[in-house]
């Protein structure tokens, strides 16, 4: 009885897909959990914003500048009045659209070109290869901060210079992974079945090689997170009046000494959004490794 | 040695040349005509004439290039519009004080990182473990221009104790100047020790488990020995090199870390020139890092090298 049982549960472990096996390890992990659990809320409120936001983000109002947390407004007022609840409401934003958009644009360029690189190989792996570390030569936020300089500071602008610069990244994933699955008998043996290029590329080798670009993508979304908060905080990002969690850091450094609660909330969101990211990062590596049981 | 130092010194050639080709296609960004945008907002007739004449935008881009790269080559990074100086020369007055910077924040990484990293191997999967494990998510996950500005308000505003901003050099006051850079350090070094926490963990999990150690504890070795002598030795030297690597963190940190604590330093100037649209400092700065960084990367790889008898033979 107990091993016809246990022969069941292994058979119907055996039948489970690869992503319902991951989405059961992942559950397992519970800080993997939380960072879940947060990214979901941090959508929600983003995509909530008119409806949770109990003021206009950009309403300024002489008669309420720099007043403490209070019962109307929560996380208290800015320089020219506008509450910062609904700013940081509102901010979530831009940092989520920033943190997808860019991860986006970098998959979009890496993912291609590094499937070039890895199975063509020869002189275009070479070339490909020295581009890209020449790319990755450039300190990451320095690099986006330049490109974001010469295109100009919009919120666009910046995730098109953050992708840029986290491109070179996937580029390099994508393409070891290549190498290392390129070589297993199944391409092997499609090859010899005749199957086109773009055939093996596609149907045999992409499939083989998600899991660990779906680990990097949610631990790049973090760095995008960031990256986005460091360009609006210098001013390179969203611009004013939209708000943002980078640029009202930016404005609340000016006013430390007097209106603290102006830096904390904005900073707060990004440390926990950026936590979460990473924490749900690390719990995908974990699901999506095959050698664990 | 000599035919490993050959190609790796062969292999960063090709990489020098395509990130000046990287950062040479940056002004192609501009909209419109560089020596216009370049003038800056008072576009004067007599400075777009003479960038149209400097930057030679009338012959082909790849003849630009050249010209462009031939300058560089030479030391000529172009020069700032707005401080009418050398690009070059404003490196070289700013990097000192990043360098300064970048040397505490390192050390203070490395007093933080490698014991919490050994303490959390081996103590694995206790409650020290997961401590320093929670510790290096929080470096990890905090933005460091936020950090900075709650530690100007417990520090600064509400305690009192240290200067808010500013900058005093070593030569006129070594207490002020680490006054002053003690916060500044602390938040760019906070990053790094969780990258160096995690390292050091790894490589301690996996020379621990490795037969010599096993060896040594065998023998009878006191504990605090095996470790700190036989384990650490070992693991030590990919961490030195893994850290030499993060050198980029550092510089990028530091343009940040910088403009919250207002210090004259490289990535200070970076922003500035952002702002004044200096181009020439702006690309000048980014050159001057990534060639930086290459260097670093190979002294880093040599030493590895040079550490490792087994790669040697």
């Amino acid at each position: 009885m107990t091993t016809a049982t246990a022969d069941l549960a292994t058979a119907s472990k055996r039948d489970e897909t690869p992503a319902r096996r991951a989405w059961r390890r992942l559950l397992r992990r519970r800080s993997a959990v939380f960072g879940l659990a947060v990214v979901v809320l941090f959508i929600a409120i983003a995509l909530a914003a008119p409806l949770i936001a109990p003021f206009d983000p950009v309403q300024t109002s002489w008669s309420a500048i720099r007043k403490a947390p209070s019962a109307e407004h929560l996380f208290g007022t800015d320089e020219i009045g506008r509450d910062v609840l609904s700013r940081v409401v509102w901010g979530a934003r831009a940092s989520l659209l920033a943190g997808v958009v860019s991860v986006a644009i970098s998959l979009a360029f890496g993912l291609p070109i590094g499937l070039l690189a890895g199975y063509a190989g020869g002189w275009v792996d070479g070339l490909i290869s020295r581009i890209t570390d020449a790319m990755l030569a450039c300190p990451f936020l320095i690099l986006a901060i330049a490109l974001a300089a010469f295109l100009g500071p919009s919120l666009t602008n910046a995730m098109i210079a953050i992708g840029i610069s986290a491109t070179p990244i996937f580029i390099r994933l994508t393409r070891a992974q290549v190498l290392s699955v390129k070589v297993e008998e199944y391409v092997e043996a499609a090859r010899a079945l005749g199957s086109s290029h773009l055939n093996i590329v596609l149907r045999h080798i992409l499939p083989n090689i998600v899991p660990p670009l779906i680990v990097q993508a949610t631990l790049a979304i973090a760095a995008a997170v960031i990256a986005e908060a460091s360009l609006s905080f210098l001013g390179l990002g969203q611009q004013p009046p939209a708000p943002s969690w980078g640029s009202m850091l930016n404005t609340a450094k000016n006013y430390i000494d007097n209106a603290p609660w102006m830096a904390i909330w904005p900073g707060l969101s990004i440390f926990l959004l950026v936590l979460s990211f990473n924490l749900l990062g690390d719990g995908l590596r974990d699901a999506l490794d095959p050698r664990q049981g | 040695m000599t035919a490993y130092l050959a190609r790796r010194l062969l292999t960063i050639v090709p990489t020098l040349v395509f990130v000046s080709i990287l950062i040479f296609s940056l002004q192609q960004l501009l909209p419109g005509d560089p020596a216009v945008v370049l003038a800056g907002e008072d576009r004067d007739p007599s400075v777009v004439a003479y960038l149209h004449a400097k930057l030679h935008l009338d012959e082909p881009l790849p003849v630009r290039y050249l010209y462009w790269l031939r300058g560089v080559v030479t030391g000529d990074l172009g020069e700032s519009l707005r401080m009418q100086k050398p690009v070059l020369a404003l490196i070289e007055e700013k990097l000192p004080v990043t360098l300064e910077l970048a040397l505490i924040a390192m050390l203070i990484a490395l007093i933080i990182g490698i014991p919490a990293g050994i303490i959390s191997a081996v103590k694995r999967n206790t409650v020290w473990d997961y401590a320093a494990n929670v510790v290096a998510l929080w470096g990890l996950s905090t933005p460091n221009f936020w950090l900075g500005i709650m530690l100007i308000l417990f520090f600064s505003v509400s305690l009192g104790w240290l200067p808010a901003s500013g900058y005093v050099s070593p030569f006129e006051s070594l207490r002020g100047n680490l006054a002053a850079m003690i916060m500044p350090a602390f938040v760019l070094g906070n990053a790094i020790a969780a990258v160096l926490m995690r390292h050091t963990r790894s490589a301690m999990l996996q020379v621990l488990s490795s037969d010599y150690v096993r060896t040594a504890r065998a023998k009878g070795l006191d504990e605090r020995k095996v470790v700190l002598k036989h384990a650490l030795r070992n693991a030590l030297t990919p961490i030195i090199t893994l850290g030499a690597l993060e050198f980029g963190t550092l510089l990028s940190g530091a343009v940040l870390t910088e403009q919250v604590f207002t210090i004259p330093g490289f990535g200070k100037l970076i922003v500035d020139a952002v702002f004044n649209r200096d181009y020439a400092v702006v690309q000048g700065v980014v050159l001057f890092t990534a060639t930086a960084y290459i260097v670093l990367n190979l002294v880093a790889d040599l030493a590895y090298f040079a550490a490792n008898p087994r790669l040697r033979a």
